[in-house]
């Protein structure tokens, strides 16, 4: 009935809209001035999941403020990852598999206590040990002694709550016994849960954990719940990453939408992503003009084939079904160009990446998809399961689209309403059909890609693939005390899962963030994290 | 009248333990597994679920889960969520914030319901009339996000700009308030606007008005004093149920406008499983509307003098 | 009188509609059984006459006939997604435009009918069903069994429409298998009735309460009719007009309430088409393609406003009192 009146009515401000925004956008240039050594910054947050410590956080809410409240042995270059020692003087190993730690002195937590090596070995122990309950009690597993610490039946007490595989050797120094050679473990250590606690960790860990004392370049100054962290300057810091503001607020929202809004009308400073609503047509662009920020992250989706679902195991269908999606389109289109297609189960700008590994199976054809499903004999429906939440529905469904369309079966999204939800379905063994299996590297290394994945019994191999082969290739890479040579044999494993093609890729996430008119810089590093250290604000 | 408050009080307990345990019960004793999804990409620790399992006495009979917790809950304690933040704490704060935008809806839709009432009462069938009636009908069958996400689109920053519609602080201002206010008020007071209209309708024909017009009093004293305060009664006892169901937090205003009121808080817990958040808010509002829907019936027996409460 | 003002919760809407059949049900029944026959039949010749009344039952009309047979408005498959088609805006091809799947709006708001009838219909037969039924027993028995009745309609007042729906629907959505679109309907269904009889409860309730002082009700039973004769016969046909009203307005408050839980992302979901899907699915594209939304809820919103329109309209012709 007032159909046509109200879409006039519409129009107008849409027009208007335009206009704002373009003019918005030009007038970021002119602000090379001054810069403000005691601003305050703030970047966009999500509630916190537990508490902040960096045994017990494994999720992105927390991590940015245990990323600022504590320093490690290594740190990570923010463009690639590539690692260089800290906190550590020298890290040095003849086998791979005993490490001798050296860390500098001098450095102080925010309370004034000197941070040594027991620091580092208490805090490791803390987190590993079960009944302490730390959710990244699981990174310590390479370190001789974890099982003794953690053992694999939940309800039989620890022998010790020490691990053997550490010892400290001075004030300055540590020993890290593995459990068996294990050629990344320098990059595992830029890893949070590897940061050290102060002594008064140990004595009351409850109060601890209302006002957090790190070692890291900022210190805890108050917390509310749902609202903020806010964040001061430590200004006793050595590390290099200092930074130049004086006060990290990370507020928390529970929109992206809004935060964006905000972000374009200068009330929060910084964004490590954006909303889906404001990268469809380029729209951020438009608001945010040379504030946005690209980096390359170490996160790649793939369509996981589980080997346990009836009628999947087969490679002609899996072929087919690799053929018939055009990631090229739905990158393009449905994705927002946020994303760009791959072609190997290890996203570019990794060590180690190869072009082409996945070959012509993972560029689309929809000709060559029909012959190989036809060949495969697959009858019935095919269906794509995830949570349907946080945008993670729109490119699957768009997927099992082209798929319907090359192939000429049915497909289906079938959408878990959250991503607890999913991961029941996925963690018990449930998928019925091809599943969202996508992965965001907890370090920068090719292994990190293939291990956790692929390996038989691997932590996160959702679709129980197995294959000795494999397994052999990756044994003998992890063992390689050599790292180049050890890169070469986890190519190599690579290399084997374009013939099986246990999980499809198909593209891998660009990473978009922005920051508001009061900053003159900022990064984003490869981790989707904020670099701190490079932030300037505006004088 | 005392007894019958007694009585009425007495009553409510049955009715409040049944909501709180049906609520409790579907919360945390389908068997769902509380943990899925809590700890990223990975399964949960085993030593993680059997200290929370531990904390939230998840091996318990249903029946006795219930009654400790709300043992706890008496005392004021509502408990911790499974990241250690106390729930009584981000009730208080976030309560405020819910309470003010429910009295900010609430003004709204009586101020414009009851003038626009009054006004095509008074006047029935003219132009005003129709457009108020038309206007209502499209207001109620609108729904809520719809209004909302129009509103805050096109009077946003990103629109014309007229008001601030990013409310996502701890402690909003009022201004912030008012276009999430209004779209929350506007069903309400698309009801408000017809229940005036035709209460004024119903008595401007009344025999105590005639009379009044009869004994020459002023038009304006016949309005305000003798109609008016006769056809408000079913308003502000409607008035005072909505008030009830405004402080329950509303769930798609505060989404849509991402406030920080119990309606987040509450979608949040529920979407990520805090059961301790979702059991606790959910008793306090029950608690809330109980109360209220007897205050209103209390105010209704204050108002009209022809009820009469044994 | 127990408790002469205590309204109901409910979806807003709903609660608005209820309240205002309270109000009918006291005036109207009482009225009712003097001459039934002649206020039905005022009642119709009245209604003929409304402009509203006709827009609204014309409207019902079409959408019925979309949920029926939707090929008769479109021949567009609405689960042909071509992403070449990616977010046109409405052009002559297809009405209005195509979503981010490159699926044809319009042939899905067609399509979307059913469902969001079916829910709409469903869940006000099972609301009237159980709030009649239990109102009526509550109001004919003797006091205390209205008593438990109304406290136990009471527990499920006092939960929060909205609140209670997610509450229900998260946890009964078992994550571990893949729901037919039989059950995702069936889940919505009974979570939107298991929260909204006691409204209907209420009408009936006092309805009945009214209907059973009348003289021929004590007649019947002086002359010995069973309870059930009585139920049937005397009181059923007195009591009908206020619930109808009710169950009309209900139906399209349900529909808009399946388009909200689609919105909050727990009501129907793919498979199923539905306005509410269509909605949810436009959220994160409304600022770019607002044709996403804005079609969709324009469907809502016009039936929402159709049965609340006819709702209305029956009962001011019910209502002697406005005439």
């Amino acid at each position: 009935m007032s159909g046509s009146r109200s879409v006039s009515w519409l129009a107008l401000p849409v027009a208007l809209v335009m206009t704002l925004t373009a003019c918005g956008g030009g007038g970021a240039k002119d602000s090379a001035a001054g810069e403000n050594p005691d601003g305050t910054v703030s970047i966009y947050g999500t509630e916190p999941k537990s508490a902040l410590l960096p045994g017990d956080t494994t999720e992105a809410g927390g991590s940015k403020a245990v990323d600022g409240l504590y320093s490690r042995l290594v740190a990570f270059k923010p463009e690639d990852g590539s690692t260089s020692n800290l906190m550590a003087e020298s890290i040095t190993s003849s086998d791979a598999k005993v490490y001798d730690i050296k860390i500098k002195s001098g450095w102080k937590f925010h309370d004034g206590t000197e941070v040594k090596a027991k620091n580092f070995v208490d805090a490791w122990n803390y987190a590993a040990y079960s009944p302490n309950a730390q959710q990244a009690g699981s990174f310590f597993a390479q370190i001789q002694g974890y099982d003794d610490v953690h053992p694999a039946d939940e309800a039989a007490k620890p022998a010790t709550d020490k691990m053997s595989g550490l010892e400290v050797v001075g004030d300055y120094e540590f020993k890290v016994t593995l459990k068996g050679a294990f050629s990344v473990f320098t990059s595992q250590l830029g890893y949070h849960p590897f940061s050290p606690l102060p002594d008064v960790f140990f004595t009351d860990p409850k109060a601890f954990e209302a006002k957090p004392i790190g070692n890291g370049p900022l210190k805890f100054v108050s917390r509310t719940p749902n609202a903020s962290i806010k964040l001061e300057r430590f200004d006793d810091y050595k590390g290099e990453d200092k930074v130049h503001f004086k006060t990290l607020d990370i507020k928390i929202y529970s929109s992206q939408e809004t935060a964006y809004q905000d972000l374009v009308a200068g009330k929060l400073d910084f964004m490590e992503a954006l909303p889906p609503s404001a990268k469809i047509g380029g729209k951020h662009k438009a608001d945010l003009g040379d504030r946005v920020l690209n980096a390359n992250l170490l996160g790649i989706s793939t369509i996981g084939v589980p080997s346990y679902v009836a009628g999947y195991n087969n490679l002609d269908l899996r072929k087919a079904i690799s053929l018939a999606i055009n990631r090229e389109q739905i990158t393009k289109t449905v994705l927002a160009d946020s994303y760009t297609p791959v072609d190997g189960w290890v996203p570019p700008g990794i060590e180690g990446y190869e072009p082409g590994v996945c070959g012509e199976f993972c560029k689309y054809d929809a000709a060559k998809a029909k012959e190989y499903f036809t060949k495969s004999g697959f009858t019935g429906k095919l269906t794509i399961q995830s949570n349907a939440d946080g945008g993670r529905k729109e490119p699957l469904e768009a997927a099992c689209n082209s798929i319907k369309q090359a192939l000429g079966v049915e497909c289906e999204f079938v959408g878990a309403t959250n991503f607890g939800a999913f991961r029941q379905i996925v963690d018990g063994h449930q998928l019925t059909g091809l599943s969202r299996s996508d992965w965001s590297a907890d370090y920068p290394s090719i292994e990190n890609f293939l291990n956790p994945l692929y390996r038989t019994g691997g932590s996160s191999n959702d679709t129980v693939y197995s294959n000795p082969a494999v397994d052999a290739l990756l044994a003998k890479a992890d063992s390689t005390a050599d790292k180049g040579a050890a890169i070469k044999e986890y190519q190599e494993a690579h290399k084997l899962l374009a013939k099986d093609l246990p999980s499809i890729p198909v593209w891998a996430e660009k990473g978009i963030g922005g920051f508001s008119k009061n900053l003159t810089a900022a990064k984003l590093t490869f981790s989707r994290d904020a670099d701190l250290a490079s932030f300037r604000v505006k004088g | 009248m005392g007894r019958y408050v007694l009585r009425r009080l007495l009553q409510l307990i049955p009715v409040f333990l049944g909501t709180t345990f049906i609520i409790y019960a579907l919360v945390w004793a389908i068997p769902q597994d509380p943990f899925a999804g809590k700890c990223g990409q990975r399964p949960c620790p085993d030593s993680y679920i059997s200290a929370m399992s531990d904390k939230f006495n998840f091996d318990d009979p249903l029946v006795l889960q219930y009654l400790k917790y709300m043992g706890n809950l008496l005392t004021g304690d509502f408990g911790d969520t499974f990241s250690g933040i106390s729930v009584g704490e981000q009730i208080s704060t976030a309560y405020p914030t819910t309470v003010k935008l429910a009295v900010i809806a609430l003004l709204i839709e009586g101020i414009i319901g009851v003038t626009a009432g009054v006004l095509t009462g008074l006047r029935k069938q003219g132009f005003l009339d129709n457009l108020v009636l038309v206007s209502t009908l499209f207001l109620i069958s609108l729904p809520v996000f719809v209004t909302g996400f129009v509103l805050r689109l096109y009077l946003g920053p990103q629109g014309l700009d007229l008001m601030d519609t990013g409310v996502d602080t701890a402690d909003p201002s009022i201004g912030q308030l008012i276009l999430p206010g209004f779209v929350l008020g506007s069903l309400s007071m698309a009801y408000v606007a017809r229940l005036t209209r035709g209460g004024i309708a119903e008595n401007r024909r009344a025999d105590y008005v005639r009379t009044a017009i009869a004994k020459g009093q002023p038009n304006s004293r016949v309005v305000g004093v003798h109609l008016l305060r006769n056809s408000l009664i079913p308003v502000i006892t409607f008035l005072g149920t909505d008030l009830g169901s405004l402080m329950g937090g509303a769930i798609v205003t505060e989404g849509v406008f991402n406030i920080n009121g119990i309606g987040g808080l509450i979608f949040r817990g529920i979407q990520e499983k805090e059961g301790v958040m979702v059991t606790g808010i959910v008793t306090l509002l029950v608690l809330v509307y109980l109360l209220m829907s007897l205050i209103v019936d209390l105010l209704y027996a204050v108002l009209d003098p022809r009820i009469r409460y044994e | 009188m127990s408790d002469p003002g205590a309204a109901s919760s409910g979806s807003g809407l709903e609660q608005a509609a209820a309240a205002g059949v309270g109000d009918l049900s006291h005036v109207d029944s009482g009225q009712g059984q003097n001459k039934p026959r002649s206020l039905w039949s005022d009642a119709w010749r009245e209604l003929r006459r409304k402009p509203t009344f006709v827009i609204s039952l014309v409207i019902i009309f079409i959408v019925v006939l979309m949920a029926a047979f939707p090929t008769l408005f479109t021949s567009v498959d609405p689960r042909y997604g071509n992403l070449d088609n990616y977010l046109k805006t409405p052009s002559a091809d297809a009405w209005f435009g195509y979503d981010v799947q490159g699926y044809d709006v319009y042939a899905r708001a067609i399509h979307g009918a059913r469902g969001s009838l079916l829910v709409g219909l469903f869940s006000t037969i099972l609301t009237v069903l159980i709030g009649s039924v239990v109102g009526i027993f509550a109001g004919y028995a003797k006091s205390w069994v209205d008593s438990v009745l109304s406290r136990f309609g009471d527990i499920f007042a006092g939960v929060p429409f909205v609140l209670g729906a997610i509450v229900i629907l998260t946890t009964f959505n078992t994550p571990t298998e893949n729901p037919s679109a039989v059950r995702i309907i069936t889940q919505v269904v009974f979570s939107i009735a298991v929260l909204s009889w006691p409204v209907a409860m209420r009408i009936m309730r006092s309805a009945t309460l009214v209907a059973k002082q009348q003289d021929y009700v004590k007649a019947a039973r002086g002359l010995g009719a069973s309870p059930l004769r009585i139920v049937f016969r005397h009181l059923l046909p007195n009591t009908v007009a206020p619930v109808m009203v009710y169950a009309t307005i209900a139906l399209g408050a349900f529909i808009g309430a399946e388009a909200t839980l689609a919105f909050l992302g727990i009501g129907l979901r793919p498979p199923v088409v539905s306005w509410g899907v269509m909605i949810s699915e436009s959220r994160d594209y409304f600022q770019a393609a607002p044709h996403m939304l804005l079609f969709p809820a324009g469907f809502v919103t016009i039936t929402v406003l159709a049965f609340v329109m006819l709702g209305d309209a029956v009962r001011d012709a019910l209502d002697p009192k406005s005439r």
